[in-house]
């Protein structure tokens, strides 16, 4: 071959070219803008609208930024300094930036919120990050009480009185344990109850006027903002979630009566809109109540929003049973366990694990949902924006408030997503 | 379940009821029911015995008086004469429309934002990205409220249409019609009418019930026509030309009809305050649709990117080593396999778009929560009748949802064999 | 372990904030040493927050001027914020004691819905606002229009038999805050914004140009606007009755915050004395208060007039004119019976 190959051709190079560089449409910046954004006449197009959209947003609320104004104590003063050109008039935020936060409540108590929020991030670390070291998880059983004096104030007699209630349920189980298990659940189901009903109210009223240790009290109608938004949010998953892992476990109960009331109650929830629920705390709970029995329309709406939250987490931790291998049922069952025994033990811990993210979710989409008590009148960011319009002073002022309400809602909402997302990834290499 | 060989009923004692698994789970659903029993009916008792004190009674007789008030909006007809239980329909009408509307555009949205999301163009995929997170991260009641207000303050006033120099014209050779109001498109008429046909509720058109038929026969003509076309092919191994007969056979019987009916369209035209003639979507209608279908787009497009992923990269592998380019893969190999695995959150999204056609009330479309759970509830100051009412026509909405989008997913998961 | 802990707490709290209620409502609101009163979610003039949260207007000074003569102090007052969805029901449910929201006394509402009327603060009636640009100059001429009205209230009933009286039609645009209404109007996608003419003047009196919008002549509907309290206690409708009448009679009288403390040491006149307590007849005990309720009230905001002036007369931004709210004794229909 290669004698043929040598006569019939006259000559060979003997060295090799050098590298050359490769065609400057193939390298670098250049390559990356033909293989990604202009690959096809498609891809051209998507492109070029994806400029155009971009820079249409940009002409448009580009000026608006720029001109923005924050010292402004109304709307006309705004339109003043601006002399008709386009402009945000941040004003508002800071005028009622406040309001938006707080409410109405008192000034002077900014701190107890402030603080109660820190150390609501404090109690959920354990739950939420593993690094946390466990022994947090006592703080987490206080603070409950704990946030429920910050916020609303008052003796500090009333949350220790309600937290004794768990304690001398504790000091029933222990003691009856002796006696029968069966007993001792009843015990420590009733001996608290009992407490609660009975004691603590009398207790609550002879500790108050002796040793009056308390802060000032603030009624609930002086919440507003996004203090409410969360209250009602974070109670609600909370309170829901024992309430859910309840109902999907007689979800999937042998028991025909309890397995069917389940189903209906959950599919009741999930089948109707929010708002008719909300509208039912407003409207109509007094009614299925003892007559003269009245209280408190955001503890009405804590009640609504838990009982809709626990048919949704019902179905998430419903899920999280449903991705268990059989063979943790069989397992637990060949170990002899009792049914709650290896729900406890086995079952729970691993199927809880694996809805978190269903979990976070949940109350993303519950925390977006709060919004909707403005239409029953409670002052959340959305109604507080109304209020604030109409003041004399700011009335008309739209774009400002909502794009600080939905900044908001985006730091939170979106700090949460990324959270899910990352315990997902990672319980994702767990089952590698 | 060993013990249930043993000689039954040798000596039955109380305690086997707690102890014994055979009766255990009977004396804990007595007890539950029991208990439960007992907490409904002392709801019951509250109700009856508060609505005693105040001296209200329980009756649907509200239904049947007169309603008063008016509806824009109504698909039957409707007056402020109509009764009650009339505007609840058309309020419910309303509602329906709005949901199914937002369902097919959040969908087609959705499956579009989510492939591009996928893309390897780096701008695009980057807008979706930024689409998706902004409106899965914020209230849809605030987008509601938000997109509302833009179509309020962008859009012309028809007064703006109006006079000599007019700030604004329509658009599409003088056919539409974009105001604050709402938007104004050419609506179809018939000159010869064919008189109505009345289906007892609701009163339709018999121009568009043949306009329907023509349609079917049509459709089931064009698939004789690819039935026998397959025939051929199968035997003869050519398949015939029949695209000019599909054409002929759908659009043919659909132009006679039409033009021996008469049909025109009719432009809006700004007469006195508004535009009339026509075709009138309100604005309160766009922006709810515009808000469920963005906001529910950004879950429908996360759905399906979680789909696509699902599929395992040797399917699209395979794919273009049988040298499919890479939309067909999209159409023929990916989507088809994602579709499994997307169905089931689509269904629940479809759920949330019904619930949440709700938040109209932000907006002011008449929608059953505005009309049953609005207006008439606060003229007749019946609630628990209305709330009543209101909740078990959204609980039904929603069953036959989900029962319609089961049986679909049913038929198109994978079968195993 | 958390959650379950939560549930205790909320139980308790429960079980405090639910408070059974006694016989009458002033021996609740004496207990609670508040008064719940609900008002709008926010009108300017007639009730809306400042920046403090302190609430402000025509229809609050009536909360503020109850809660002095029952307990002593006008800022004892819990304002529970109401829609127009919302506030028969707080008020029947007994979350409210007394509603003070321009709520149109009608006879359905009082007989059916069982309420009492306590009064009118406010004589009103329906009016229409359009763009003087639009160079309409009568209701009459409103066939085909596009009205943005504000849901829940009468005017939606209003709108449509007056309409069809004239034999005309109109598009309605129901919009649920008059925040929101306000914005549609503005933005021309109205032509027409009907509400009571008080909330006419106050939101224009808030529009950057109001001298380019005008209120149509045409009044379609009576709306008096009143105080109301649920059906069941007389006296506690007394008190709010005889509370309202107290700072109309006052500013008949003559009697204001200024000259309160002087006139009640005592004067030539018997019906003031009798009205300030300052005489032997103690009137407050007649609805189960002390002797000096009357002059709490008034000196919580002043009189009729006082309050009036200082929130949405003609010297505020709103400018409402007294008109059919003056003093009978000045060709309005204010008139208070005789406190005897």
């Amino acid at each position: 071959m290669s004698d043929t190959h040598s006569n019939t051709v006259a000559y060979v190079r003997k060295t090799m070219l050098t590298e050359q560089a490769p065609p400057s449409s193939q390298v670098g910046a250049v390559r990356w803008v033909r293989e990604n954004l202009f690959s096809g006449p498609l891809n051209t197009i998507l492109t070029l609208l994806g400029v155009l959209c971009v820079y249409y947003l940009g002409v448009h609320l580009g000026p608006w930024f720029a001109n923005s104004i924050w010292n402004a104590g109304s709307l006309s003063e705004c339109r003043e300094i601006l002399q008709g050109a386009s402009g945000a008039c941040w004003g508002v935020i800071k005028d009622r930036w406040h309001q938006l936060l707080f409410g109405f409540y008192p000034q002077d108590a900014y701190w107890r919120p402030t603080i109660a929020f820190f150390l609501m991030i404090v109690a959920m670390a354990p739950i939420l990050f593993d690094a946390v070291p466990r022994k947090v998880l006592w703080f987490s059983a206080v603070f409950p009480f704990l946030a429920f004096w910050l916020l609303w104030g008052g003796t500090i007699w009333l949350p220790l009185l309600a937290l004794a209630g768990f304690v001398i349920g504790y000091f029933a189980f222990t003691a009856l344990q002796k006696v029968s298990a069966l007993a001792a659940v009843i015990g420590a189901m009733v001996a608290p109850v009992l407490w609660w009903l009975f004691f603590a109210g009398p207790l609550d009223e002879v500790l108050s006027n002796a040793l009056p240790i308390g802060i000032k009290h603030i009624q609930s109608d002086e919440f507003g903002g996004f203090m409410i938004s969360i209250i009602i949010g974070v109670t609600g998953i909370a309170l829901s979630l024992p309430i859910g892992i309840l109902l999907a476990l007689g979800r999937q109960s042998d028991m025909p009566l309890v397995k069917w009331i389940c189903v209906g109650f959950i599919e009741f929830i999930r089948g109707v809109p929010l708002i008719t629920l909300l509208f039912t705390a407003s409207l109509l709970l007094n009614y299925f109540l003892p007559p003269g029995t009245n209280f408190d329309i955001v503890l009405r709406v804590i009640i609504m929003v838990t009982l809709f939250a626990a048919a949704y987490m019902a179905e998430v931790v419903r899920g999280g049973f449903a991705a268990l291998p059989r063979g943790q049922y069989e397992a637990a069952d060949a170990l002899g366990l009792d049914y709650w025994k290896a729900q406890r033990l086995i079952l729970l811990p691993q199927a809880l694990k694996i809805s978190i993210p269903g979990i976070v979710n949940t109350f993303i989409g519950l925390f977006k949902d709060t919004t909707l008590v403005v239409f029953i009148g409670i002052l959340d960011p959305i109604g507080l924006s109304n209020a604030i319009r109409a003041d004399s002073n700011w009335n008309g002022i739209v774009w400002e408030l909502y794009g600080f309400i939905a900044l908001c809602f985006f730091i939170f909402c979106f700090g949460m997503s990324r959270y899910s997302q990352y315990l997902e990834g990672k319980l994702k290499t767990d089952h590698r | 379940m060993a013990t249930t060989s043993e000689t039954p009923g040798s000596s039955f004692r109380l305690s086997m009821l707690l102890y014994d698994t055979r009766y255990r789970s009977l004396t804990i659903q007595v007890i539950f029911m029991f208990l439960m029993t007992i907490g409904f009916w002392w709801l019951v008792d509250n109700t009856l015995v508060n609505l005693a004190q105040k001296g209200k009674d329980i009756g649907f007789d509200f239904l049947g008086a007169r309603a008063g008030y008016d509806i824009n909006q109504r698909l039957v007809d409707y007056t402020n004469d109509s009764t009650h239980a009339r505007a609840w329909i058309v309020g419910l009408l309303n509602t329906l429309i709005l949901a199914v509307c937002a369902c097919v555009s959040a969908t087609v949205l959705g499956v579009i934002a989510g492939v591009l999301r996928l893309s390897k163009n780096w701008i695009v995929s980057k807008l979706m990205s930024i689409y998706v997170e902004i409106f899965r991260n914020v209230p849809l009641l605030l987008w509601i409220i938000v997109i509302f207000a833009v179509l309020t303050e962008i859009t012309p006033a028809p007064n703006a249409f109006r006079g000599e120099n007019a700030t604004s014209s329509m658009l599409l050779f003088d056919t539409v019609a974009v105001t604050n109001r709402g938007t104004y498109l050419p609506g179809p008429l018939f000159e010869r009418s064919l008189g109505d046909f009345d289906l007892g509720i609701v009163s339709v058109s018999t121009n568009y019930l043949v306009l329907l038929l023509v349609i079917i026969g049509s459709v089931m003509g064009y698939r004789a026509l690819q039935r026998n076309a397959t025939a051929v092919q199968e035997a003869t191994g050519d398949r015939p030309v029949t695209w000019w007969k599909s054409a002929l056979i759908i659009v043919a019987p659909m132009l006679i009809a039409l033009i021996a009916m008469g049909f025109h369209l009719e432009y809006p035209e700004l007469k006195g305050f508004n535009f009339t003639g026509g075709s009138y979507l309100r604005n309160s209608f766009i922006a709810m649709w515009l808000a469920l279908t963005l906001y529910t787009g950004a879950f429908i497009a996360e759905n399906v990117r979680a789909g696509i992923l699902a599929i395992s990269k040797g399917q699209s592998e395979a794919a273009f080593a049988l040298g499919l380019r890479p939309n067909r893969t999209m159409n023929l190999v990916i989507l088809p396999q994602a579709l499994r695995v997307i169905i089931p959150p689509l269904i629940s999204q479809y759920l949330n778009i019904t619930k949440n056609t709700s938040l109209a009330i932000a907006v002011g479309y008449m929608d059953l929560r505005a009309t049953l759970g609005g207006i008439t509830l606060n003229q007749t100051g019946r609630e628990l009748e209305c709330m009543l009412l209101m909740m078990m026509t959204y609980l039904i909405i929603s069953l036959i949802i989900s029962g319609v989008m089961n049986i679909y997913n049913n038929s198109v998961k994978l079968k195993e064999r | 372990m958390k959650k379950t802990v939560f549930v205790g707490a909320m139980t308790a709290a429960a079980t405090l904030i639910a408070g059974a209620a006694s016989a009458t409502v002033l021996e609740d609101v004496k207990a609670r040493g508040e008064l719940n009163c609900g008002v709008s979610t926010g009108v300017n003039g007639f009730s809306a927050p400042d920046s403090a949260g302190e609430w402000q207007g025509f229809d609050v000074a009536v909360c503020r001027a109850v809660a002095a003569a029952v307990l002593g102090d006008p800022k004892k007052v819990k304002f529970v914020t109401t829609t127009g969805q919302t506030r028969f029901t707080a008020l029947a449910s007994g979350e409210i004691d007394m509603l003070a929201r321009n709520t149109t006394w009608t006879m359905s509402r009082d007989a059916d819905l069982k309420f009492t009327f306590t009064g009118v603060n406010y004589y009103d009636g329906q009016g229409f606002m359009v763009n003087k640009a639009l160079g309409v100059s009568s209701a009459k001429e409103l066939d085909g229009a596009t009205v943005c009205i504000q849901t829940g209230t009468t005017t939606e009933l209003n709108l449509a038999d007056y309409f069809k009286a004239n034999n005309m039609t109109y598009e309605p645009v129901p919009i649920e805050t008059n925040a929101e209404a306000q914005q549609q109007y503005l933005a021309g996608a109205c032509d027409v914004y009907t509400t009571d003419a008080s909330g006419l003047a106050a939101t224009r009196a808030t529009f950057a140009d109001p001298e380019n919008h005008a209120v149509l002549p045409e009044i379609i509907s009576k709306e008096p606007l009143g105080p109301l309290v649920a059906h069941g206690d007389d006296q506690w409708a007394d008190i709010v009755r005889w509370t309202m009448n107290a700072l109309v009679a006052a500013e008949e009288l003559g009697i204001t915050s200024a000259n309160i403390e002087e006139l009640s040491k005592g004067t030539a006149n018997p019906e003031i004395d009798r009205m300030l307590g300052s005489s032997d007849d103690d009137l407050g005990a007649m609805i189960g208060l002390d002797k000096q309720w009357a002059k709490r009230a008034i000196s919580a905001g002043g009189n009729y007039g006082e309050i009036f002036a200082a929130n949405i007369g003609e010297s505020t931004p709103i400018g409402l004119a007294r008109g059919l709210n003056a003093l009978w004794t000045q060709g309005g229909l204010q008139y208070s019976p005789p406190f005897r």
